[in-house]
């Protein structure tokens, strides 16, 4: 029983100990500005399709669904107050993250750990450089920065997803639509909308960092890294957002 | 002999170092003296790479006592021990030449990365050039490592661990899964790395044949080529010593002469030719 625990347990600890390691290296010099730029464009440039269209169409998706439900009690016209506070709040961060958690966790994971095997972290190391300042500090920065950014772009483009469809099926004044959407938003609407991103970013480049750079056992080992990376940042980031949700909503 | 007042450059004393069920090293003991060339002889999976990632502190043993350059390596924070790494250059079994960075990037990356070394950036070209010109491939600069064929990869790697000019090099099966020939130019290529800047060379193989020829042969700077030992007047090495890892234990330490008079049939499967 005890050595069925003994490897998840490792894995949280060395999890925390890498966590500990890139957060207390962010300030510390060198910082490799060059692979933050690189990394920046990954994450945030390559991520961008996806995010945009998912965007778009989760919006559209919760136009249609709400639009039925609202009409039996006769408040369509409350669509673009919904739409806009499910997707501030919820939506907009947590498929943004998984996205990119889909696409880069497992790409970080993979990256790294094609390295490992073939001992590319330990030459770095051999050579003069820290794995963690060139190769996580730069990831955990880019994603840091670019995930917000991501979900504004996400959430802007659910809200013109949700509109389409209050202007060709419910007939809405696009006056109507933006109006009641951009009222219904508070500080803290923003607030929460922006802080999960930031937060599951961390989850994003970690979880891919941790996986790449425990990976042994050659390509097979990488197939594996790569697939665990992105499941777990995934599950991860529902967790994080119930916990992050809970703070902000209380009974 | 002067070989016994030359300091220690690598030392052991009893390092034991497990992967959860496989003791890697087992209690291991030895050292190496300045100017020395050691032949790390054992099969695959006996612990040779894991021997020379420990002595770079890539690894750090669970106990004994890792020494380089007459410091403490086991206890030392990852920090300090950029600063002893930036004296010995190491090739890795694959060459472990990073991917994503070309041939010129690869080779200048101790020299921009080593901060101890402090390389002004106007000198590194020419280093880099200098070293590829070593190992034959100045042609390669822009190319990336994928481009290049098994041998030429471990020429730059070559080329990668003696660009900051280490008193200390470690060779991680260098041949490997190599053609004769191509295993032929890498050995001279090892041996005239050893000679021109007379660095401590230790080199872990599964051929015995390599490591003979690193005891036979000398590079002559004058004829730039390699020669017998001991021809054209030349001062014979100050000595090649053998070890012959088995299952993590060192089961043998010694000269060639001894190597080949060793009755252990482990030993004596790597000197049969």
């Amino acid at each position: 029983m005890l050595d069925l625990l003994k490897a998840p347990v490792e894995s949280v600890q060395d999890f925390f100990y890498l966590a500990g390691r890139a957060l207390r290296n962010v300030f510390r010099r060198p910082h490799y500005a060059d692979d933050i730029v690189l990394q920046m464009e990954i994450i945030g440039f390559g991520s961008l399709p996806i995010v945009v269209l998912t965007g778009f169409f989760s919006g559209a998706v919760m136009g249609l669904q709400l639009s039925k439900a609202l009409s039996q009690y006769g408040a369509v016209g409350k669509i673009g107050e919904l739409v806009a506070i499910t997707l501030v709040r919820e939506l907009g961060p947590v498929l943004t993250s998984l996205m990119v958690a889909g696409r880069n966790s497992s790409g970080i994971a993979s990256e790294l750990g094609s390295m490992k095997v073939t001992e590319q972290i330990d030459a770095m190391r051999a050579l003069g450089t820290d794995p963690i300042q060139k190769l996580v500090k730069p990831r955990l920065i880019a994603a840091c920065v670019v995930l917000p950014l991501l979900t504004i772009i996400a959430d802007f483009l659910g809200l013109v997803g949700g509109f389409v469809i209050a202007f060709t099926m419910l007939n809405l004044t696009p006056a109507h639509y933006w109006n009641s959407a951009w009222q219904a938003i508070d500080f803290s609407d923003l607030f929460q909308g922006l802080i999960k991103p930031f937060s599951f970013a961390f989850i994003v480049a970690l979880v891919g960092c941790h996986y790449g750079l425990r990976t042994t056992g050659g390509t097979q080992g990488v197939g594996r890294s790569t697939t665990r990376a992105m499941v777990v940042a995934s599950v991860w980031i529902f967790v994080m957002d119930f916990f992050i949700t809970r703070m902000f909503v209380r009974g | 002999m002067p070989e016994q007042a030359s300091p220690v450059v690598l030392r052991f004393e009893e390092v034991s170092l497990a992967f959860e069920e496989v003791q890697a090293l087992d209690q291991v003991s030895f050292e190496i003296r300045r100017g020395e060339t050691c032949i790390l002889l054992g099969s695959a999976g006996s612990g040779k790479t894991v021997l020379l990632k420990t002595a770079l502190g890539l690894l750090r043993p669970d106990r004994g006592r890792v020494e380089v350059f007459g410091q403490d390596i086991t206890r030392m924070r990852e920090s300090q021990l950029y600063d002893i790494r930036a004296r010995i250059g190491i090739l890795f079994q694959e060459g472990g030449l990073f991917d994503s960075l070309t041939i010129e990037e690869n080779v200048a990356y101790p020299l921009v990365n080593q901060k101890l070394l402090r390389v002004p950036p106007e000198e590194v070209r020419a280093r880099v050039e200098q070293a590829l010109e070593f190992v034959e491939l100045e042609h390669t600069l822009e190319k990336y490592p994928s481009e290049l064929s098994g041998g030429m990869r471990r020429r730059v790697g070559i080329a990668r661990a003696l660009v900051t000019d280490p008193p200390l090099l470690l060779y991680d099966s260098p041949t490997a899964g190599l053609d004769p020939i191509t295993a032929c130019t890498i050995i001279s290529l090892i041996i005239k790395g050893r000679d021109v800047r007379h660095a401590t060379t230790v080199m872990a193989t599964h051929r015995y044949q390599d490591g003979t020829w690193l005891d036979e042969f000398r590079y002559n700077p004058k004829s730039g080529r390699l020669e017998p030992a001991g021809s054209n007047g030349q001062p014979g090495f100050s000595g090649t010593k053998f070890m012959v890892l088995r299952q993590g234990k060192l089961v043998f330490e010694g000269s060639r002469t001894e190597l080949e008079a060793c009755q252990d049939p482990y030993v004596a499967k790597f000197v049969k030719r």
